[in-house]
């Protein structure tokens, strides 16, 4: 241990050799995790960007370009949205997307509306069957979609639902409701329900309690909930094949499609349908961060 | 007027007695201190005073008025909650406002009642700044002048200093008394910190598991404990408490321990007298015991254990019997662990407990 003297009377402490290694090698050793971590996220990220990848530069070349082999190693070095139109103007495409969006606002809106008392009871109210109330809603979810699927085509049949945006956007509405409820029932019991009691003893009625307090906190998380549910719906193939024969949404339209189609118009739908998918991610992400206990701003 | 008169209040959960039969009255313009130990059932009693959480029996009364079914807005109070409950969601400033925008208080009265109450707490630069970007004391302040700020005629506090550091909470404690005094409100104050309980409250209440063991001026509450259990939670270090053996001989009573026998006041006497022959417990505060150095006239010989100076007193540990006994001697008295000191209870500063039901005994 070597100790300079020094005039100004602040202690300086100089390791030695030994601790010294001591700290090189922890140093070493969290920079190896450090790195470990990093090397597992990025071969994470490019499982899942690599074909995003390849389907968006395809899309985004020209038809003759998606046909060349081999590909140039930087296929943007061509943009070009002839591919993209190719497959906008194709037959059924475009009222597909129509129908695509109409489905999937009538499933927002009728699963927010149900789903926002349905969390709200689940996450504040301790009623009889509470947690079987809670596990049945997940129980639609048991069944594979072709199951109710089937038994629904039959039944709306009947009725003269068949082959209707409405119909869909029913089923659409329960297949996404157990997810719905449970994400905004979460977002519900995130907050302290002693906010609402505070601002009753402080002179609020229920009602202002919950508009004041409790509306404008639930707000960005239902809000997410809804745009979620949105690209469930949009996502949504197999239902909405069954359901529909002229009047089909864009994920059916397109799978109907698939295999008299060529590459073009393959990796232009699967490119389209994908967009808001990343969109939504790309908005939602603090929430989902959220949703797992870590908040990351 | 806002007197607070609790009557028979029970509030339980499940099988759970959360308050128990707890009557208490609260004078107007008080300062009623809640005191006993973690999960006693001080917030539930505080919340059912609110409106939170319906009563299973009992009722209470506001200013005269039987609140026991209204709505928590309806009863004209304010509160802080022990977790501050603030709006993550509002500014300091509409937290603050928050009680006077919903009882509709002109906007200039409101801004000059917000400013007052964020000045007592230190916190008027803070005033546009979201609760989430500060400090747990601060938020603590914010859910106090959201209270104050009310200016309703009963406030209910749920520890309210208790995320202060020791200089600011002294600081506090003296203003927030010094306002609540001007604004003439009555006062339910829970707290865990006995110096606060002592140096604010006109009466403090002790509760025990959902019971009210005694009520009483903080004096009385740390000189005459109704109880073993109040005189060992008040006061640092707790009441010491000696077993000894009652004996009568010749008409007169004197209670023993071991070889020694102290005579007690006139006034105990036929309290003590059924239990000739049995033992009571004889409670004394570390401060009354006197100590000598030599043998004296009524004092006991014991050996000191532990010596611990403390700056204004030096505390010893002693053994008697097998009770650890606590004294509060002079910094300067020369005790020394090991050594032999002499001890003195002077009579009218001992409490006289039951064994068995440890309650004091009434002098009849
Ligand atoms: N909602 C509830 N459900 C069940 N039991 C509860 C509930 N709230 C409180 N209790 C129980 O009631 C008892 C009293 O709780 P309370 O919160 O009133 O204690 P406290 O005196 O305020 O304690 P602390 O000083 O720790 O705040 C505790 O044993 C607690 O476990
Ligand atoms: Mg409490």
């Amino acid at each position: 241990m070597t100790v300079e003297a020094k005039s100004v009377p602040v202690p300086v402490i100089v390791a030695s050799e030994e601790m010294q290694a001591v700290r090189r090698r922890a140093l070493r050793r969290q920079r190896l995790n450090r790195g470990m971590i990093y090397v597992v996220a990025i071969a994470l990220a490019i499982w899942i960007i690599l074909p995003i990848y390849l389907i968006g530069s395809m899309a985004l070349s020209s038809p003759a370009g998606v046909r060349t082999y081999p590909k140039a190693i930087f296929p943007f070095t061509d943009i070009s949205f002839d591919t993209m139109s190719f497959f906008l103007q194709s037959e059924g495409i475009l009222p597909g997307v129509i129908n695509s969006i109409v489905v999937a606002l009538i499933t927002l809106v009728l699963s927010t509306l149900i789903a926002a008392p349905a969390g709200y009871a689940i996450s504040r109210y301790i009623f009889p069957g509470r947690d079987f109330y809670r596990l049945a809603i997940l129980g639609v979810r048991a069944f594979p979609v072709i199951v109710l699927a089937v038994p629904l085509a039959v039944l709306f049949i009947r009725l003269g639902l068949f082959d209707q945006v409405h119909s869909v956007a029913l089923m659409h509405t329960a297949l996404t409701l157990p997810t719905t409820v449970l994400v905004i029932g979460s977002v519900f019991a995130s907050i302290p329900y002693e906010l609402e009691e505070a601002a009753m003893v402080h002179g609020a009625t229920p009602l202002q309690a919950f508009r004041r307090v409790i509306v404008p906190l639930v707000l960005p998380g239902i809000a997410a909930s809804a745009i979620f549910t949105f690209v469930m719906s949009w996502n949504e193939v197999f239902a909405a094949s069954i359901l529909t024969l002229e009047n089909r949404t864009l994920p059916a339209q397109v799978l109907n499609a698939l295999n008299k189609s060529s590459p073009e118009f393959q990796f232009a739908g699967g490119f389209f349908m994908l967009i808001p998918s990343l969109i939504f991610i790309f908005f939602i992400r603090r929430y989902l961060f959220n949703m797992w206990g870590q908040v990351t701003k | 007027m806002a007197e607070i008169v609790i009557e028979n209040a029970v509030k339980k959960f499940g099988n759970f007695f959360a308050v128990n039969n707890v009557s208490l009255t609260i004078n107007d313009q008080e300062f009623m201190v809640l005191l006993g130990p973690s999960g006693c059932g001080k917030t539930t009693l505080l919340r059912s005073i609110a409106g939170l959480g319906m009563l299973d029996s009992g009722r209470i009364m506001i200013g005269g008025r039987d609140v026991t079914y209204m709505p928590p807005r309806e009863r004209n109070l304010a509160m802080v909650f022990q977790s501050y409950a603030i709006f993550p969601h509002m500014t300091v400033y509409d937290n603050v406002a928050f009680g006077l925008k919903m009882r509709k208080v002109d906007p200039t009265e409101t801004k000059r009642r917000v400013q007052q109450a964020a000045e007592l707490l230190h916190i008027e630069k803070m005033l546009d700044r979201y609760p989430s970007r500060m400090s747990g004391g601060q938020r603590q302040r914010v859910a106090v002048a959201r209270a104050i700020a009310v200016q309703s005629e009963v406030l209910l506090m749920d520890e309210p200093l208790s995320n202060l550091d020791a200089l600011l909470r002294l600081e506090m404690r003296a203003e927030l008394k010094r306002l609540l005094a001007e604004l003439k409100v009555t006062t339910i104050y829970v707290t865990h910190d006995q110096i606060e309980a002592m140096s604010m409250g006109d009466r403090i209440a002790v509760m025990r598991d959902g019971i009210i063991q005694q009520v009483d001026k903080p004096n009385a509450v740390y000189d005459t404990p109704a109880d073993r259990f109040v005189g060992g939670f008040i006061g640092n270090p707790p009441m010491n408490f000696i077993e000894g053996q009652v004996s009568a001989q010749n008409g007169s009573v004197n209670v023993h321990i071991g070889d020694f026998a102290i005579t007690p006041p006139e006034g105990i006497v036929p309290a003590l007298k059924p239990f000739e022959g049995q033992s009571v417990i004889i409670g004394i505060r570390a401060e009354n015991i006197e100590t000598f150095t030599k043998p004296t006239d009524n004092a006991m010989k014991v050996q000191v254990l532990v010596v611990e100076p403390l700056g204004s007193q030096n505390l010893l540990t002693i053994k008697i019997g097998t009770s650890i006994v606590k004294v509060a001697t002079h910094p300067d008295f020369p005790a020394a662990p090991d050594g032999d000191i002499w001890l003195r209870f002077p009579i009218d500063k001992v409490r006289w407990l039951h064994r068995d039901s440890q309650k004091a005994l009434a002098p009849v």
